[in-house]
C-alpha cells in the first residue's frame, strides 16, 4: 500500500560552508551569518539583488534551496521547512526597534520578515513554485514530522517532489539542511536515512 | 482511505468562553470588537476584541496549575481543557497535541516580562501545553503566519491519513501584543472603527485575541453533535509579494479548484463560503476576483472577521468551528458592517442572519509568505 519515496539530492549551510550531495561547494573562514552569506552569494555565482533586502532566516533558506533547485525544471514542488527559533533573530531586533516610545521606529519591511514561512514565500518567488507550503517549529531537528507529511503529501498527488528540511538562525547560530523527496532518486525516504543525511557534514 | 472529522471545539474570546456561548452571541448579532485605550499595547487608540483577563484568570484558577504560565498558555490551556473534557477520550500513544499560532509568547521580549526570554521558544509553548494534560509526544507546531489555523486543520488530517495518530488535538492562539499591533500600524492598516470586509467603506483591519480548539478524529464514535467530515483541503503560494496579496488571486484560486477536486463534490454543493475578509483593500478585492474565477461569485459569503478581528493563527480554526455551528443551525451568520460592495467582482455577502438549509461550507484563507489555503466540510 505504502508507495516508496525517495531521497533526490541535499544541501547543508553550517560552519562557513555549503555542500550539495555532501560534497562541498564553497567555504569560507569568515565566521559571522552575514559576511558568510556575502561571500557564499558572491563565489556561487548568484545573481538575485534581492537576496540582500532578506532577513537572516530567509538568506539561509534561500542559499540552501537555490544550490539544489537551480536546474530544476519541475514547478510542481511542496515546501515543507522546519526550525527551533521560528523568526526570533529578526523578532528581538524588531522588539528593540520599538521598546522606546520616545525613539520608536517600526519598519514595515522588517515586520513583514517576523514569520518564519516567509523564507518559503521567497523560495517560492525565486523558483515560481504555487504550491503547498507548511512550517513546523520544533526544540530540534526530527524527521519524523517532515516525511509523514511528505509523503502524505505524494500520495494525494498535492506535489510531484517536496522540498523539506530544517532552516534554522538564532543569534549568530545558522544551521540549514534542505533535501528533495521524488519518486526517484539515490537515497529512501526513511527516517533513518534522513538523519543519516542530515548528519553527514556535522561530523566532519 | 479514512473519513476525517472535526468533533468536540472549544472557542475563547471576547463574546464568551465556550463556542455555545459564543456562536450564540453571533446568532443575536453581538459584535465581540470595541475600542481600546491600553498604552502598553499602542500609543493611539485601537479597535480590537480582547479576552477578559480577571474572567480568564479565574477559568485558569480551577484548572490547578502547578506552575506558572504565561497568558497565551492559560488561553490555551482554558480552551484546550474544555475540549478535552467533553471528547472524553484516553490521551495515549494514538492522540496527537497539534499548536497553531503565529507568534506565540512574544509578549515575554517585552522588558517588563516577568518570564524569561527563552519562553519565547515555540517548543516551550508547546511543552507547557503537553506537560500540563499529560500528552504521550511532544506538540507539533505550525507557524505559516494567517493561514496557520486553518492549515493546521489539513496538517491534523494529513497526520491521521498517514497514520501516525488516531486522533489530535487541535489548538491554536494569538495575542493583542505591542509587537503585532506596532507592525500592523506601521503599515497603516489598522482602523478605529469596527472592520467592514468587503464594504466599499471598509478602512482596514482590527487584530483581536481568541483561542480556539477542536478534537480532530478518523473515529466515528468520537464525534459531537455538530461534527463536520473535512472533504478536502489544498494550500498554494501566490509565488509573487511576501507582504502583498496576488492581483489576480492566483494561489486563493489554485488552492480553492484543488480542494474542490480533492473532495470529489462540484461548486454548486458549496452553500457557503466562510472568507478571509481582512477588510484591508488588497485583500479584499484578491478575494473577490479568485472567488469570481473559481465560479463562486453566487456563493454567500461572509466574514467573521467582523465579529473579532483578525486573530492571526487562530483566525482559521475559529471560523472553522463557527462554520461547523452555522451548518449545524442551518444558519448563515451576517457579515457585520457590511453595505455595499467594494470589490471589483461581484459577491453574494450575507448581510442578514438568515435561516437556510445548508451543508457544505468552503473556508479560506490567505497570509503573508503569499499562502493561501482553502477547506471543504461537509456536515455529518
Amino acid at each position: 500500500m505504502e508507495k516508496p519515496y525517495y531521497i533526490e539530492s541535499f544541501s547543508h549551510v553550517n560552519n562557513g560552508g555549503v555542500s550539495v550531495n555532501g560534497t562541498p561547494a564553497f567555504k569560507t573562514l569568515e565566521t559571522d551569518f552575514k559576511s558568510v552569506m556575502k561571500a557564499a552569494y558572491k563565489e556561487l555565482g548568484l545573481d538575485y539583488p534581492k537576496f540582500f533586502k532578506m532577513d537572516n532566516l530567509s538568506k539561509l533558506g534561500f542559499l540552501a534551496a537555490e544550490v539544489i533547485l537551480k536546474d530544476e525544471s519541475e514547478k510542481n514542488i511542496a515546501i515543507v521547512f522546519s526550525n527551533r527559533a521560528a523568526s526570533l533573530d529578526t523578532d528581538r531586533g524588531y522588539q528593540d526597534s520599538i521598546k522606546d516610545a520616545t525613539q520608536y521606529y517600526p519598519s514595515p519591511s522588517v515586520f513583514v520578515y517576523t514569520l518564519a514561512n516567509i523564507c518559503m514565500g521567497e523560495i517560492s518567488i525565486k523558483h515560481k513554485i504555487h504550491s503547498e507550503n507548511c512550517f513546523f517549529v520544533m526544540d530540534e531537528f526530527s524527521p519524523e514530522t517532515l516525511s509523514s507529511y511528505a509523503s502524505q503529501l505524494m500520495d494525494e498527488n498535492k506535489a510531484e517532489k517536496v522540498l523539506c528540511g530544517w532552516v534554522d538562525v538564532d543569534n549568530e547560530k545558522y544551521d540549514a539542511f534542505l533535501y528533495v523527496v521524488a519518486k526517484k532518486g539515490t537515497f529512501v525516504h526513511s527516517d533513518a536515512e534522513i538523519n543519516r543525511l542530515y548528519k553527514t557534514t556535522h561530523e566532519q | 482511505m479514512d473519513n476525517v472529522y472535526l468533533s468536540h471545539n472549544n472557542i475563547l474570546s471576547s463574546l464568551g468562553f465556550d463556542s455555545f456561548t459564543v456562536i450564540d452571541s453571533i446568532e443575536k448579532g453581538n459584535c465581540g470588537l470595541s475600542v481600546y485605550n491600553d498604552n502598553k499595547v499602542l500609543h493611539v487608540p485601537f479597535c480590537s476584541s480582547r479576552i477578559d483577563p480577571r474572567e480568564l484568570q479565574n477559568r485558569y484558577e480551577i484548572l490547578g496549575p502547578k506552575t506558572e504560565h504565561t497568558r497565551l498558555e492559560k488561553m490555551m490551556l482554558v480552551s484546550l481543557y474544555d475540549t478535552i473534557s467533553k471528547s472524553n477520550v484516553t490521551l495515549d500513544e494514538r492522540t496527537g497535541l497539534l499548536i497553531s499560532t503565529t507568534k506565540g509568547n512574544i509578549d515575554v521580549l517585552e522588558e517588563e516580562s516577568s518570564f524569561p526570554e527563552y519562553r519565547a521558544y515555540l517548543s516551550e509553548l508547546g511543552d507547557q501545553i503537553q506537560d500540563f494534560f499529560g500528552f504521550h509526544d511532544k506538540a507539533i507546531i505550525v507557524s505559516n503566519a494567517c493561514v496557520s489555523g486553518i492549515l493546521t486543520i489539513a496538517v491534523a488530517k494529513r497526520l491521521i491519513r498517514q497514520g501516525r495518530y488516531d486522533r489530535i488535538f487541535v489548538v491554536a492562539g494569538d495575542l493583542v501584543t505591542q509587537f503585532i499591533l506596532s507592525g500592523f500600524n506601521a503599515f497603516q492598516a489598522l482602523s478605529l472603527e469596527s472592520c467592514r470586509p468587503y464594504c466599499n467603506s471598509r478602512t482596514g483591519i482590527n487584530i483581536g485575541e481568541v483561542a480556539a480548539s477542536v478534537l480532530v478524529t478518523k473515529n466515528p464514535s468520537e464525534l459531537a453533535p455538530e461534527s463536520v467530515q473535512i472533504m478536502g483541503e489544498a494550500s498554494c503560494n501566490d509565488a509573487n509579494h511576501i507582504s502583498g496579496p496576488s492581483r489576480t488571486g492566483e494561489g486563493l484560486y489554485r488552492c480553492i479548484e484543488n480542494a474542490v477536486l480533492q473532495s470529489g463534490m462540484e461548486k454548486n454543493d458549496i452553500d457557503y463560503i466562510s472568507g478571509h475578509g481582512t477588510a484591508t483593500m488588497f485583500n479584499d478585492e484578491m478575494e473577490s476576483i479568485a472567488f469570481d474565477r473559481a465560479g463562486l461569485s453566487r456563493t454567500p459569503v461572509n466574514s467573521l472577521k467582523s465579529y473579532f478581528g483578525h486573530t492571526l493563527g487562530a483566525s482559521g480554526l475559529l471560523e472553522s468551528i463557527i462554520g461547523m455551528h452555522s451548518l449545524h443551525r442551518n444558519t448563515l451568520f451576517a457579515s457585520l458592517g457590511f453595505k455595499e460592495l467594494g470589490v471589483s467582482r461581484p459577491m453574494n455577502i450575507i448581510t442578514e442572519t438568515t435561516k437556510k438549509d445548508i451543508n457544505v461550507f468552503l473556508k479560506t484563507a490567505s497570509g503573508f509568505g503569499g499562502s493561501n489555503t482553502a477547506v471543504i466540510f461537509k456536515k455529518v
